[in-house]
């Protein structure tokens, strides 16, 4: 965003009290860790308003006052906290610098309407903080995750060796744990095979079914669409049970019957409820690409002597591939982390990665969970990558402009 | 236009009528669509629909008494059970008779399981029972009513005759009684005694929690939406990751997550205790409890709240707010009179997304939940996999069920269902 406002150095006054007020703020928590808050109160808010007066009054250029403070607040930390405290210092001086200078010569205020009154000022900043914090509650539990599980103890929490950044204090352990342990790899392998499978059926049912829902007439259209999308509404526990009942009727049928094999029925089973779940989301997203579809590209195809089939695999499939993809991507992860269907439905040889998960939390705690949560994260980073790629190329696809 | 009017009807190239041959097409193309959609609808029906049926059948289903038991039932129909008085010879005969085929086909104990649910020690009195019943002579060893009193003097007691009586139906409102903490009696429905109503305690907790998890979701929501939709769409996407991230990534890693936060000596804690602001000795208890299961359930529905108030405040024209100020509003006024009506949408939307899919919740519950933090559907799994009261679990189900349609109608009015989106 481009300045809307004339910025103009700010009184010293203003600079110096809201530093101290920072600092201030800094030192009682530094204070209170080390048993004296009034103390730490005091020296913060007088260190950093003296800092404040020093680079903005005394030292003549900014980069030097800047470059300074980081200096010396990395030097301040290597000499009493060691490694640690040195780059938190410095990152501490970098902060402090910027602030101050952005304070003194009224940068806060270029990105704001001139109009606004200070009182707006301060507010639209404190919104700012609150909005951060707000964004902090919903990253951090996935973050504090990760470095854990480098832990070479066997506990969930930081060890003093892991915060002196100590490389004793870190091992691979917990992964060589999921890579060997023959309980973790099998049900590895079963989230493996269930979940690809019951996307696949529910993709290729899925999309067919979006295809004949965006035609023009569709009788019941509504009641047609409330029962596709009724298996995400239901909740899984209600769903779980219900599949409970019907399923090992279904099961005992098949395999006395029919005198198909076990285990083959339950993989059946199992993917046969996990289809079901992904439907919905399937259905939602190729309905969605379907909207912008032109359907005069089929009339065209079948005027050049296209036969429906060909169409639809050389016109219509390219144009809506991405939606496709991405409800594909929905119906895999749904299945992926699906823990409470497949405990009702499925048996132990079918115990997928989140089931184990699940048992591992509530009854043995290994940080092994650790391990295979940060896998996970990282699973769904790239499929959060994956369907940005896609909808952007959707919407090129159909002529849209990006967003 | 011309004033003459064409009498004749307008004919198509193959010579029919147009709107004859319009209809035509009509037809063909509304079966083409259904075509298309069928073999998916079987599917659901099949793999979805009917367990839930199956389930509601569940509900009400009782036929085990009367299968089992069926000339007990019958000679139990003419015995008055408020006299208070044991019955006749008759009915213990056919009992006896009842009970050995029974122990014979080695069906007994199911039967016996079931009259536990309603009176306990039932189960152990059929199999005790049984056990003896098999050596008898039916013929010769009568009459059998001193003798199953001389088995078990639960037989000399009206009650156990008056609970074979009230649950010898086919159909049974009696798991839903239990659902609600009531059950049935010989003179009707009554109350379970105070020791046992846990029920419906938890059905206020599940409302009250999920409530609170509404609530608290708005809270932290509503800020980071209007952030979202006020920002400059470059920053705004970036924001976005912040929220699509927990979003997309797996339940069991945010319920971990938040195992690991909250836990005594959990990151939290030792935050607290290195800050001095919480003393070694008395870390706060954050996890098996109701905190733990709201702070990790806030987290867990937070982006679905966030998303569909986002979409609504995108349509929002800032000019508005500014419109406002301009006549004089103050940034109060400005917010309530003129953003907040127009956000409502969205608000509505999210909240019941997001109570909806908290009443249902089981894992976040269950494993941060301990004893006093787990909703109504914990008891329905424990239920199917411990207590094996299917009945039981089948009628909180469906109670659970008509709660959730209702809330989905709400949400169909509101928003519309072809409306959902997924990641924004």
């Amino acid at each position: 965003m481009a300045a809307l406002t004339v910025i103009s150095r700010k009184p010293l006054s203003f600079v110096l009290s809201v530093t101290a007020l920072l600092g201030a703020l800094l030192g009682v928590l530094m204070g209170m860790s080390m048993g004296n808050a009034p103390l730490g109160l005091i020296a913060g808010a007088a260190i950093t308003s003296a800092v404040a007066y020093l680079g903005t009054s005394v030292i003549p250029e900014e980069r030097t006052a800047r470059y300074g403070l980081i200096a010396a607040t990395l030097i301040a930390g290597l000499y009493f906290f060691g490694l640690v405290g040195g780059l938190t210092g410095a990152l501490w001086g970098w902060f402090l610098g910027w602030f101050i200078f952005w304070l003194y010569e009224g940068r806060y205020r270029a990105r704001l309407h001139p109009y606004l009154t200070p009182g707006q000022v301060l507010w639209h900043f404190t919104f700012r903080i609150i909005c951060g914090l707000i964004f902090a509650f919903l990253i951090i539990p996935i973050i504090v995750v990760m470095p854990l599980s480098f832990n070479a103890q066997d506990f969930f929490t930081f060890t003093p060796e892991m915060l002196r950044f100590d490389p004793a204090g870190y091992s691979l352990k917990h992964y060589n744990d999921f890579f060997t342990n023959n309980e973790w790899q099998r049900s590895f392998k079963n989230s493996l095979i269930i979940a690809p499978i019951a996307t696949l059926v529910s993709v290729s049912l899925g999309t067919l079914a979006a295809i004949g829902l965006s035609q023009s007439h569709v009788p019941f259209k509504r009641a047609i669409m409330a029962i596709l999308i009724s298996p995400m509404i239901v909740p899984l526990i209600i769903s779980a049970t219900g599949m409970f009942f019907f399923y090992a009727g279904l099961g005992k049928f098949l395999e006395y019957q029919l005198g198909l094999d076990k285990n083959l029925v339950g993989y059946m089973k199992v993917v046969l409820a996990h289809a079901v779940l992904g439907i919905p989301f399937v259905i939602i997203t190729v309905t969605a690409t379907l909207v912008g579809f032109d359907n005069s590209l089929t009339r065209a195809a079948a005027n050049m002597g296209a036969n429906p089939v060909t169409t639809f695999f050389r016109v219509q499939m390219p144009l809506i591939l991405p939606g496709v993809i991405s409800g594909g991507l929905f119906a895999f992860i749904t299945s992926f982390d699906e823990v409470v269907v497949i405990m009702f439905v499925g048996s132990a040889s079918q115990k997928t990665l989140p089931w184990q998960m699940f048992t591992g939390l509530r009854e043995q705690i290994s940080p092994t969970i650790l391990a295979v949560a940060t896998i996970l994260v990282a699973l769904s980073i790239v499929l959060l990558t994956t369907l940005e790629l896609l909808r952007r190329r959707s919407e090129k696809l159909r002529g849209m402009s990006p967003s | 236009m011309s004033a003459s009017t064409n009498t004749e009807p307008m004919l198509s190239a193959d010579g029919k009528p147009l709107k004859q041959s319009l209809a035509r097409a009509l037809r063909r193309q509304k079966i083409r669509a259904l075509l298309l959609i069928a073999p998916l609808l079987a599917f659901i029906f099949i793999a979805f629909i009917l367990p839930i049926i199956s389930m509601l059948f569940r509900s009400v289903e009782n036929d085990i008494v009367a299968t089992t038991l069926p000339q007990t039932v019958a000679a139990l129909q003419t015995w008055d059970s408020s006299t208070g008085e044991l019955p006749d010879e008759p009915v213990y005969a056919a009992f006896a008779s009842d009970i050995q085929k029974a122990a014979k086909a080695k069906i007994h104990t199911k039967v016996g399981l079931r009259l536990n649910y309603e009176q306990s020690g039932i189960a152990s009195l059929f199999k005790k029972t049984a056990r003896k019943a098999k050596k008898w002579d039916m013929e010769a060893d009568g009459p059998f009513k001193e003798k199953l009193i001389d088995i078990h003097k639960g037989w000399s007691n009206v009650e156990t005759w008056q609970t074979l009586k009230v649950h010898s139906s086919n159909y049974t409102s009696g798991y839903f009684l239990n659902a609600i903490d009531m059950h049935k009696t010989a003179s009707g429905p009554e109350f379970q005694p105070e020791n046992k109503q846990i029920l419906l305690t938890l059905f206020g907790r599940t409302l009250i929690m999920s409530l609170a998890i509404m609530g608290s979701c708005l809270l932290l929501g509503y800020p980071v939406a209007w952030l979202l939709a006020n920002l400059p769409m470059r920053h705004a996407n970036l924001l976005m990751i912040l929220v699509l991230l927990p979003f997309w990534t797996s339940l069991l890693v945010r319920t971990s997550a938040w195992k690991v936060m909250l836990q005594q000596q959990g990151v939290i804690n030792d935050v607290l205790v290195n800050l001095g602001l919480v003393a070694d000795s008395a870390r706060l208890v954050m996890i098996n409890n109701e905190t733990g299961t709201i702070v990790a359930m806030t987290h867990i529905l937070l982006p679905f709240m966030i998303l569909p108030m986002y979409s609504v405040m995108q349509t929002i024209p800032p000019s508005y707010l500014r419109a406002a100020k301009s006549l004089g509003a103050t940034n109060t006024t400005a917010f309530w009179r003129v953003y907040f009506p127009q956000s409502v949408p969205g608000i509505g939307a999210g909240s019941i997304l997001v109570f909806i899919l908290a009443i249902g919740y089981y894992i976040t519950p269950e494993i941060v939940g301990g004893t006093k933090g787990v909703f109504i559907s914990n008891r329905i799994a424990y239920h199917i996999l411990r207590s094996l009261n299917w009945g039981l679990a089948a009628a909180l189900g469906t109670i659970l069920l008509v709660a959730v349609l209702i809330l989905y109608w709400a949400y169909d009015k509101m928003v519309g269902i072809d409306n959902v989106k997924l990641g924004g």
